[in-house]
């Protein structure tokens, strides 16, 4: 089962078991991961589960659709190389590993 | 000590226990829900749960186990029959009485159904708005079949796109001259009245239901006011919601077009406080309710900081969301009260929004395929500012470089 860390906006670390075939956000949501609020519930509506990827990681991802890339830039302070949704993030055994910091706000 | 009650297990009601919690409160929490599902996401219902995209599991908003490991006492299928106000005492529907330190209603709005003497009451007429609705309806989503949706706002509309991806003869009947005639303009109307022609979907507009015959209990046609009849195998009715008040108004507490509470979520009666779609609660000069998911949440997270003497006013930033087909409809603001719309192409083939001015002031906007748009919208009526009308609808002016006047205090 793959473990990944969110580090929180003020510097908290916490790693949490993922099941593969969830969503990235759906794993915060369900270790209640504070700061990823996730209005739309993961239906790419809203941006407010925004997450900086870790920059070795950033690349390994799966590639991010248009809808996804122009929600991010008006979220709150992206950054272009490491801002994702973690709603559009499907976790595999393969992120084990995988650290996401979230930013101090969403929306 | 006793508990914190919380009435009504939705969005809300978990929203509000889980602040409860993070903001360091220990007092035990019930947490106590009349439906028999675990807290869950009801926007799916009508999207990706019944297109067979999504499991029954990622509709929950939090595994099972997270209730203990919070120390939130989840009683599910536990319907409240009476709030006692003044003793803070909750009854529930097995005639057990519990004592509460404090009460906050989450009771959600309910469907409004058909009648019974217009046939509401045969088998095979559903409304969508519970995990149980939908599981009750899934049988019918078969290919060929019949289905009659009544109503042509955001809800019949979702349910008409589910059923034509199925493969289903949709018909939808609305009274009005126009579809989502309470909450969009005509262009936004007319934009999704082609998109579902396109798709199949038989819309009749200005077109009432005047009864449902049915054969032996269960529906078979309907009869239409324009005098026509007919044959469907099954309808759906998506006429609105209304507050769930019933308690509240039971046990006294002020109630106009929702739960009346002020911007702290205060209801009429001391330590009874009420969050999400059940509310009516102070917006600008006047007094809104919302049936919106982003809404239940804030205002439940605001009512959560108010119960433990923390709370600042809420105040409301009303957005709202919808898919149909491969189509993304997002919502910012609230357009009443509107005098215009200027409608502005997007960058890619088939995007559009739609901005509602009144005046000078930018109210509100619909974005179809359009995030950038919505996104910039968004923000700008959260801020108070509005963009110069004749930039907008020129496309050659980019969207971050609108002028922008300042039209309400920030």
């Amino acid at each position: 089962m793959p473990r990944i860390t969110f580090v929180t906006a003020d510097g908290q670390e916490i790693t949490a078991d993922a099941t593969p075939g969830l969503s990235l956000m759906e794993t915060a949501r369900a270790a209640a991961i504070p700061g990823i609020l996730a209005e739309c519930g993961g239906a790419c509506s809203c941006s407010t589960c925004h997450v900086y990827v870790d920059p070795s990681w950033y690349d390994r991802l799966p590639a991010m659709k248009e809808m996804e890339a122009d929600l991010l830039d008006f979220a709150w302070e992206p950054h272009p190389d490491r801002s994702r949704l973690s709603c559009q993030i499907d976790v595999s055994e393969d992120m084990d590993g995988l650290r996401v910091t979230l930013p101090a706000q969403q929306g | 000590m006793d508990p914190i009650a919380i009435v009504g297990a939705g969005q809300a009601g978990l929203a509000l226990a889980a602040k409860l919690r993070s903001l360091g409160c220990e007092t035990p929490i019930r947490l106590i829900g009349a439906e028999t599902a675990p807290p869950y996401q009801r926007p799916p219902l009508s999207k990706k749960y019944m297109l067979g995209d999504m499991s029954r599991e990622r509709l929950y908003l939090r595994p099972e186990s997270f209730y203990p490991e919070a120390g939130i006492a989840l009683a599910t299928g536990a319907p409240v029959a009476a709030v006692e106000a003044a003793a803070k005492v909750l009854v529930l529907a097995d005639g057990t009485r519990l004592a509460c330190s404090a009460i906050a209603l989450c009771t959600g709005a309910e469907p409004i159904r058909l009648p019974e003497a217009a046939g509401g009451g045969l088998n095979g007429v559903y409304t969508m708005r519970t995990l149980a609705d939908a599981e009750a309806m899934a049988p019918e989503f078969r290919p060929g079949q019949r289905v009659l949706i009544v109503g042509g706002g955001y809800i019949g509309l979702e349910a008409a796109a589910v059923a034509a991806a199925r493969g289903l003869q949709v018909t939808l009947v609305e009274m009005a001259p126009r579809l989502l005639a309470r909450v969009a303009c005509a262009e936004t109307a007319e934009w999704f009245r082609a998109l579902h022609a396109r798709h199949g979907v038989d819309i009749r507009t200005a077109t009432g239901l005047s009864e449902l015959v049915g054969t032996g209990g269960r529906v078979r046609a309907a009869r239409l006011s324009d005098g026509s009849e007919l044959p469907v195998d099954f309808v759906i009715a998506g006429i609105g919601v209304r507050p769930s008040t019933a308690l509240a108004e039971a046990a006294g507490l002020a109630v106009s077009n929702g739960i009346a509470v002020d911007a702290l979520g205060q209801t009429s009666a001391p330590g009874i406080h009420a969050a999400g779609d059940c509310t009516s609660f102070p917006h600008r000069s006047g007094r809104i309710r919302l049936e919106s998911v982003p809404h239940a949440i804030a205002q439940a997270e605001t009512v959560a900081a108010a119960m433990l003497g923390q709370g600042a006013p809420y105040v409301a930033r009303p957005w709202f969301w919808s898919d149909q087909y491969d189509v993304k409809l997002q919502i910012a603001g609230l357009n009443a009260g509107h005098d215009r719309v200027i409608r502005r192409p997007g960058e890619a083939p088939g995007s559009v929004s739609h901005w509602y001015f009144a005046g000078p002031a930018l109210l509100a906007v619909d974005a179809m395929n359009n995030p950038r748009a919505y996104m910039t919208a968004k923000r700008l009526i959260e801020t108070g500012r509005s963009p110069d009308p004749a930039a907008l609808a020129d496309v050659s002016v980019p969207l971050k470089a609108l002028p922008l006047t300042q039209t309400e205090p920030a």
